[in-house]
């Protein structure tokens, strides 16, 4: 029982952290609407600060050094978000959401490169809390005292927040922004300090975070996106945009997780994100959070409808493929295999485009699928010895399997909400592959997956890929051209309007979620075979972001996109990673300017270049009359 | 106090104002009439920075304002309420007055709490109310009353009589001449030729993104003619 | 009168302590025009929602030539009979007028898994028609996009026209749309009511268009029935004029 008690308090410690990174997004998200990826790299970004400003101040100033650094460091991580707000965020608040959330996604490779480069690659653990190092007994156990400074700061944190919003006059025009920011503006209120002074708040408290688990935990480079899939689930089951939300929500993630280690110590992650699951099916804006909130969907339709391409769009497809079955006559072993492995990664992020273009449905844990293809092949070969055929037959049926049950949660939801819940379900699937050490080998991966013997030189298994990846590709096509297709675009057009021609829009894009799971299966399966080898990272959030950047490049409506998109990306990250070791920061950058750039992707912005040449007529708001 | 020089709109590719040009003299109500789509809406929210002007001018008291953004329109002295009332839901009806309260740029006596409540007698009772839960007519005299807290000189109203039962049209209307006898000059769009005839001065008809008609409501008030052509009446 | 096709008694909803609907009964016949006026909150949206299953009743019944429908979802309501045009009109921004057209016909026929064949060469002929009937054949090939809000709500008339409904509902149908343009919609929408028998019900602010296009009406005030008949008899009613009409004088034109 005392045990449980105990428990139950270090529960509560843990919850203090999560709850300042949540409650920040939240704050950020309820004003902006941009989900911000970069949060977690705050909180990363707090610890650091913290631990260099507290080495520098206690030799000069003692214990009171160590106090004075948390706030400092809260401080300055705050500073940094205004920065980035100025430079990044303000230039996005018209933008799609999904390039919002990309840009911020590059910010945090930027930031972990940079953290490199100042703090190297080694965990750096702090001083104890002076004045707080000890333990006190409870019930007879031993709690650190550091842990009661932590479980009152989350309370504190949340009553001054509380008198922040309702009784100051800059908090009651926070919360007025958060529902209507045109409004708020044409009442008088500049909104670009508004949002600036929001942000730094937000990431100020994400600092403060980061910087109070320093005794807990030393400061790491993982720490940006560990946290920040946890912090999703929190903000989610709590409601974007509120404040006691995210607190209640941590309170309950940070307990399941003190006590699911007793429990279950495999599957607790797997624990946390049911929970999440459960929460978001039963109440889908979150238990505090509001309707209209969790139904935003994405700004701004598609500028023009999609038509199947003409004869000579045809004749080029046609043309290119012919040019790539060429391809193994004047290029080596080498060039082959990474020629097979963007190919493999144009079908992952067509099927990836499928369900966002033409369902409406952003997805953040793609990889999921794709990582189920990849397994079902590694496990069918090293454990069951399957040949092939057989193995690869299995990888499409996996993936859908599992967008199946994960997609019978995801589709209730749109939005953001419907993205951070494909993370989450990505999140659980990596958490099994990464934790079930006995079957998935864990972080060491399955090896020796060998294409068979007619397959094993790289022209022949390029034209496999090949054969493979083009057939898929235009079976894709040929779906949104279809029947099919045309329930999923009406689904996403107007739920309403579809639901009252008798179509279960529910359903629709379940069936296309799946189809999406079967195609990114069989990328996985294939990527299982040209790179001989599985591991845990295919289902990892940069895989899922990887795709989503190809789909981005491309254009989200553009059909042709994610193949341009995949070539541009795996080639250019391939080449890079050869070049140095601070490529991530090089990708960063460039993701976000492009998304700042070009708000309809490369292909995109193209075609909207071309089509505003070819004719700009003057149209009236009335148009033509029958 | 306001004049409108060759004002052109874009949304997109789409034209929707076509160089339209009027002057709002101080002290008066005009009514911007139209038929839907006649780009009406589109003209307020011009005015009020809330849309980008492609060309043209706007200048308030000689100054030009186009081009601005929102909050400085507004800190210039124009108040605009939105056809769709976008009241803020959640917070109560004295927090959505907060957020509209601003002093007065030239020193005149301040709009109170206590006298928009004289305006508007239903939301005395209402202040703690959650504005979201308040009746269509209600949130419509809350979204006049949270501008007038900004002291406007010159008021913006976009369809005001729209959607509402005809006894909260009559109270919108009485609203509007107490306001131009307080000495606000009131600018408003307006379909209905009912409502507009018993508030507004002068009238300025649009059709199909350019002003048609430019002159006293009695004169298009009177014309069967000019009221069927542009306002299909 | 005919026989009833859509009845609905006693319905109910509640919004946490807000009684939104509160025990309406109303009937349509076959071809018959049925106006639903009220002041803004009285509940007529809600009545919608219960009626074509968006909204759950708390109490009530929903009968459609005799069969109980209530509680069934909006599809399963559309398929039964019962079609629908919202206050801000619907259509699917990515498609052209006939695609539109033909996903709803695609719908009715149980056709939208196919993963195959080319959707917009469904049934052409049977789209064309439906947007003929509407006026609207001449803009099939453009996106809803790019047409007059008033020609997008003639679309929505088709879409909602492709099911063979044997009940329409109407929220607002004329709501943002000019004088002229309202009172050819509603005469459209009453001639094919009367030609094909459906029976429709709508909402309405405007009383020209009620006026003149309904055959009967009914006023709703804070979720109660406070009238119910002809438009002369409603329009004649003290309570009608007091809480929803206003004074009859007032609202004629002034010059000043």
């Amino acid at each position: 029982m005392d045990f449980v008690a105990v428990q139950f308090l270090t529960g509560l410690a843990s919850a203090c952290a999560l709850f300042l990174v949540a409650c920040g997004l939240s704050i950020i998200f309820g004003v902006t609407r941009i989900v911000n990826f970069a949060h977690g790299s705050f909180f990363m970004v707090g610890a650091y600060g913290a631990y260099s400003l507290s080495g520098a101040l206690m030799p000069l100033l003692g214990g009171l050094g160590f106090w004075l650094a948390l706030p400092l460091a809260a401080l300055g991580v705050g500073l940094l978000g205004a920065l980035v707000e100025v430079a990044v965020l303000r230039r996005l608040y018209r933008s799609h959401e999904l390039f919002q959330l990309l840009a911020t996604f590059g910010l945090v490779l930027v930031i972990k490169d940079a953290a490199l480069i100042t703090w190297g690659p080694q965990d750096l653990l702090g001083p104890r809390a002076p004045g707080a190092a000890g333990a006190v007994t409870v019930l007879g156990e031993q709690i650190p005292e550091y842990d009661l400074v932590l479980i009152a700061l989350g309370p504190l944190v949340l009553a001054g927040l509380w008198l922040l919003f309702h009784r100051t006059r800059w908090g009651v025009l926070v919360r007025a922004a958060t529902q209507d920011r045109e409004m708020v503006g044409a009442l008088g209120v500049d909104q670009k300090k508004l949002f600036t002074g929001v942000v730094f708040l937000g990431s100020a408290l994400a600092g403060l975070g980061g910087a109070v688990q320093i005794p807990r935990e030393a400061a790491n480079l993982n720490m940006d996106l560990n946290i920040i899939a946890e912090v999703f689930a929190v903000t989610v089951v709590g409601g974007m945009g509120s404040i006691a939300g995210p607190f209640l929500a941590a309170l309950l993630v940070a307990q399941l997780n003190a006590f699911g280690i007793l429990i279950l110590p495999e599957i607790s992650i797997v624990l946390l994100f049911l929970v999440m699951a459960v929460v978001l099916v039963l109440r889908p804006q979150g238990l505090l959070g509001r309707k209209e909130l969790a139904g935003s969907a994405t700004h701004g339709a598609p500028e023009s409808p999609l038509r199947p391409e003409g004869w000579t769009l045809g004749l080029i497809g046609l043309a290119v493929l012919l040019a790539l079955a060429a391809l193994p006559l004047v290029a080596g072993g080498y060039q082959l295999s990474v020629a097979s492995e963007i190919l493999i990664f144009a079908l992952f992020a067509a099927s990836l485009q499928f369900i966002m273009g033409v369902g409406g449905m952003i997805s953040f844990g793609h990889a999921a699928y794709l990582g189920l293809g990849a397994y079902a092949v590694a496990l069918s070969v090293t454990h069951w010895h399957a040949p092939m055929t057989g193995a690869l037959a299995l990888a499409p049926v996996a993936g859908a399997l599992g967008a199946l049950v994960f997609g019978w949660f995801c589709v209730r939801l749109s939005g953001v909400y419907l993205a951070m819940l494909t993370l989450a379900f990505a999140q659980i699937a990596w958490a099994v592959a990464f934790q079930w050490v006995g079957l998935t080998g864990g972080d060491n991966g399955l090896l020796g997956i060998w294409p068979a013997a007619w397959a094993s030189a790289p022209a022949a298994f390029y034209w496999l890929t090949l054969g493979l990846v083009a057939a898929a590709v235009l079976l894709l096509r040929r779906i949104v051209f279809a029947p099919f297709g045309y329930g999923l675009r009406a689904s996403r057009d107007s739920t309403l309007r579809a639901e009252a021609v008798g179509i279960h829009t529910r359903r629709q894009r379940w069936y296309g979620f799946t189809l999406a799971g079967a195609f990114a299966g069989l990328a996985g399966g294939l990527y299982a075979f040209a790179k001989g080898s599985v591991f845990p990272e295919v289902l990892s959030i940069p895989m899922s972001l990887d795709a989503l950047v190809m789909v981005l490049l491309g254009g989200v409506q553009t059909l042709a996109g994610p193949l341009v998109g995949a070539a541009v990306f795996d080639g250019l990250q391939t080449w890079l990673m050869s070049e140095t070791d601070y490529w991530r920061a090089i990708v960063g950058a460039g993701v976000v300017a492009l998304c700042v750039a070009f708000p309809r992707g490369l292909v995109g912005n193209l075609r909207a270049l071309q089509e505003s040449r070819r004719d700009t007529p003057a149209v009236s708001e009335e148009g033509a009359s029958g | 106090m306001l004049s409108v020089r060759a004002l052109e709109v874009l949304y997109g590719r789409a034209q929707v104002l076509f160089g339209v040009g009027f002057d709002v003299p101080g002290g008066q109500v005009t009514a911007l009439m139209g038929r839907n789509g006649a780009g009406k809406s589109t003209t307020l929210k011009a005015l009020m920075g809330l849309v980008p002007p492609a060309s043209g001018e706007i200048r308030l008291d000689g100054r030009r304002v186009d081009g601005w953004p929102p909050y400085r329109i507004a800190r210039a002295g124009l108040g605009y309420v939105a056809e769709d009332r976008r009241i803020f839901p959640d917070m109560t009806v004295a927090e959505n007055l907060e957020v509209g309260r601003r002093a007065p740029a030239d020193g005149r006596a301040p709009w109170t709490v206590a006298e928009v409540e004289r305006l508007f007698p239903n939301l005395a009772d209402l202040r703690d109310r959650r504005a979201g839960q308040t009746s269509g007519g209600e949130q419509q005299m809350l979204a006049v009353a949270r501008t007038l807290m900004g002291n406007p000189r010159l008021l913006l109203l976009d369809e005001p009589s729209e959607g509402l039962a005809p006894v909260i049209v009559q109270q919108m209307a009485a609203a509007v001449r107490a306001l131009k006898a307080g000495g606000v000059t009131v600018l408003l769009s307006e379909q209905n030729l009912r409502f507009a005839g018993s508030v507004a001065d002068r009238a300025v008809v649009l059709e199909k993104g350019a002003v048609r008609f430019d002159g006293a409501m009695a004169a298009l008030a009177d014309d069967p003619a000019l009221r069927h052509t542009y306002l299909a009446l | 009168m005919s026989r009833p096709v859509l009845e609905a008694e006693n319905l109910a909803k509640r919004f946490g302590g807000v009684r939104a609907v509160d025990g309406v009964s109303l009937d349509l016949a076959a071809g018959e025009v049925l106006a639903m006026i009220g002041p803004n909150g009285a509940g007529k949206s809600t009545c919608f929602n219960l009626l074509n299953g968006q909204e759950r009743a708390d109490a009530g019944q929903v009968r459609l030539a005799g069969r109980e429908i209530t509680g069934l979802p909006p599809r399963t309501v559309w398929r039964l009979g019962i079609g629908r045009t919202f206050q801000v009109a619907a259509v699917f921004a990515s498609m052209s007028v006939a695609e539109t057209v033909q996903v709803a016909l695609l719908s009715h026929d149980r056709q939208l898994w196919r993963p195959w064949r080319r959707a917009n060469r469904y049934r052409r002929e049977r789209a064309r028609a439906l947007l003929a009937q509407v006026g609207m054949d001449w803009a099939a090939e453009r996106t809803c996009g790019t047409l007059a809000y008033g020609d997008v709500k003639r679309v929505e008339l088709a879409v909602a026209l492709a099911n063979d409904p044997r009940v329409l509902l109407m929220d607002e149908p004329t709501a943002g749309m000019a004088p002229a343009e309202r009172g050819q919609l509603m005469a459209l929408t009453q001639e094919i009511a009367r030609a094909r028998g459906i029976a429709v019900l709508f909402t309405e602010h405007d009383m020209d268009v009620v006026f003149g296009h309904a055959d009967r009406v009914v006023v709703l005030h804070q979720g109660r029935v406070l009238a119910r008949g002809t438009p002369q008899a409603v329009r004649a009613e003290p309570e009608v004029q007091r809480v929803y009409l206003g004074a009859p004088a007032s609202t004629e034109p002034t010059a000043c």
